[in-house]
């Protein structure tokens, strides 16, 4: 101990503690400062880049799950457009062929009435020309008639005939 | 593989280095005296004593050396050379007044460099204040530039580019492990960044000073008491002056205890303050101090045995224990580094 303090070097403590003191000063300024920014700096760069991946994977995961949402939606909207559209061919056919049908009764019962008012007709022209056939009849009897019986007999088979044939 | 290879190399190199320089002293003795055996154990004890001493001169290796600059107060500036005490032979004048180098020490003598001894062998003359420019000041300083440098470069590569490289691959790694194992933990997320600098600067300081140590050049810096105190001092003030009132309350009036109690550990825990940086300053000096010469004694023992299986068995023990050597390097760094940020972490403690 004693060798301790008597070997004790006042002059290096005073320069040992000067040049310490000053590295200190000089390092904080120059190089610890710097450093320690740089290397905190990078941290954090690294960190929010781990934290931005981290986003963006979220963020596609998020977008893999809104597609496949999007994309079922999409199929569902098909699917219901499609039924929409049978469906509507359905009706429309339908709706045809029931219009057809009542169009096509229709028809038929307008040329129903349309023969039964030509037959109608018919019956009416052959009465007239009954009427006037008799009449001409009656009026070549009246002529014959007066010319004599035979005659009058022979004209009125012949005219009798004559109405059979017609 | 190359790399590997070339750490062992180095670490031969740390290794054969001090052996290097007991050699040399080995080589004096034989030359010097008759008494061989003796003069082996006294030169070896020297170069170990002289390995963990402070000089004015830079030595590289033996003979190849340059001087470094004396500074003296003593009634006014006193500036010379080292190389002028010729190793302790010469008294030198500066100004009117004679100054000599003894065991390591500068005293003020007469012209003819006279030492006064009292009755126990004491040294009576009177001492210099003495700012010299030792070598263990040239290695601080030399090292600080050197830290200043690596960090500095360092800090500029982050200004263009994110990525550490260069010798930030191996260094940003350690600055992480300081601030998120060291700092944080004992500290607290809310005070750490204040001490970052001083934790940081301590840590890399008294890790690359005991690396140093164990390179050829002998340049041990924090196996000396001056060194480690002054290094302990700054963590002392560093605490004492950023604590908060949380802090003097727990030592001054205790909370949570009877208060006959408190008075009792108010003084033991007023010690404790002083004693906290006290071991952290003997710690450090007292490990780096124990290795040294234990390395050192182990490679000296081969000189005493002289033969070859001590030679082999010594070599393979100064080896392991160079490896040893550099984990407490490291550890003894880190401890600094860890009780620092206790203490500062005690210091700034939230009132719970």
């Amino acid at each position: 101990m004693e060798k301790l303090i008597s070997d004790f070097s006042v002059g290096l403590f005073f320069w040992q503690s000067l040049v310490f003191v000053a590295l200190i000063l000089l390092l904080r300024k120059f190089a610890w400062k710097p450093i320690l920014n740089a290397v905190n700096t990078r941290e954090e760069s690294i960190e929010n880049a781990l934290n931005s991946a981290e986003d963006a994977k979220k963020e596609m995961a998020n977008l893999t799950v809104s597609n496949e949402r999007l994309l079922n939606e999409a199929r569902e909207e098909r699917d219901a457009l499609m039924k929409e559209a049978r469906e509507m061919k359905a009706e429309i056919v339908a709706k045809a062929k029931e219009e057809a049908a009542a169009e096509g009764e229709k028809m038929i019962a307008s040329a129903k009435s349309a023969i039964e008012m030509e037959r109608k007709a018919a019956i009416v022209e052959l009465k007239n020309q009954v009427a006037s056939l008799s009449i001409d009849i009656a009026e070549k009897v009246v002529k014959g008639n007066l010319a004599s019986d035979d005659k009058q007999k022979a004209l009125v088979n012949e005219l009798v005939e004559e109405v059979n044939l017609n | 593989m190359t790399k590997k290879v070339f750490k062992i190399f180095v670490l031969i190199v740390f290794s054969l280095s001090s052996l290097v320089s007991v050699a040399s002293a080995e080589a004096h003795g034989h030359s010097d005296t008759t008494e061989v055996k003796k003069s082996i154990r006294e030169e070896i004890k020297e170069t170990i004593a002289h390995h963990l001493q402070d000089s004015y001169i830079f030595e590289i290796t033996h003979g190849v050396s340059f001087p470094l600059p004396v500074i003296l107060w003593d009634g006014g500036l006193h500036v010379f050379s080292g190389a002028a005490f010729h190793h302790g032979d010469h008294a030198v004048e500066s100004k009117g007044n004679f100054y000599k180098l003894y065991h390591g020490k500068i005293y003020k003598t007469d012209s003819e460099g006279h030492i006064n001894y009292d009755a126990e062998h004491h040294v009576q003359n009177a001492k210099p204040f003495d700012f010299s420019i030792t070598k263990n000041v040239f290695v601080i300083i030399l090292m600080s530039a050197f830290l200043f440098f690596l960090f500095s470069r360092m800090a500029k590569r982050y200004a263009n580019n994110m990525n550490p490289g260069g010798a930030a691959k191996f260094l940003e790694p350690i600055i992480i492990f300081i601030r998120d194992d060291i700092a944080i933990p004992n500290i607290g997320k809310k005070h750490y960044k204040k001490y970052m600098s001083y934790l940081l600067t301590i840590f890399f300081f008294i890790w690359f000073l005991n690396l140093a140590g164990m390179t050829p050049l002998g340049i041990g810096v924090t196996n000396n008491i001056a060194v480690t105190f002054a290094l302990a001092l700054i963590t002392f003030l560093i605490t004492q002056f950023t604590a908060n009132k949380n802090y003097w309350g727990h030592i001054f009036w205790m909370p949570g205890v009877p208060k006959p109690m408190r008075i009792i550990l108010a003084p033991i825990e007023l010690l404790g303050v002083f004693i906290k940086p006290f071991a952290l300053m003997i710690r450090l000096y007292a490990n780096m101090t124990a290795g040294h010469i234990v390395i050192m004694s182990l490679i000296g023992l081969i000189f005493i045995f002289q033969n070859y299986f001590a030679t082999g068995a010594f070599f393979g023990l100064t080896l392991f224990l160079s490896i040893l050597e550099l984990l407490v390097a490291a550890l003894q760094a880190y401890i600094f580094t860890m009780l620092s940020a206790l203490y500062f972490g005690a210091a700034v403690e939230e009132h719970h």
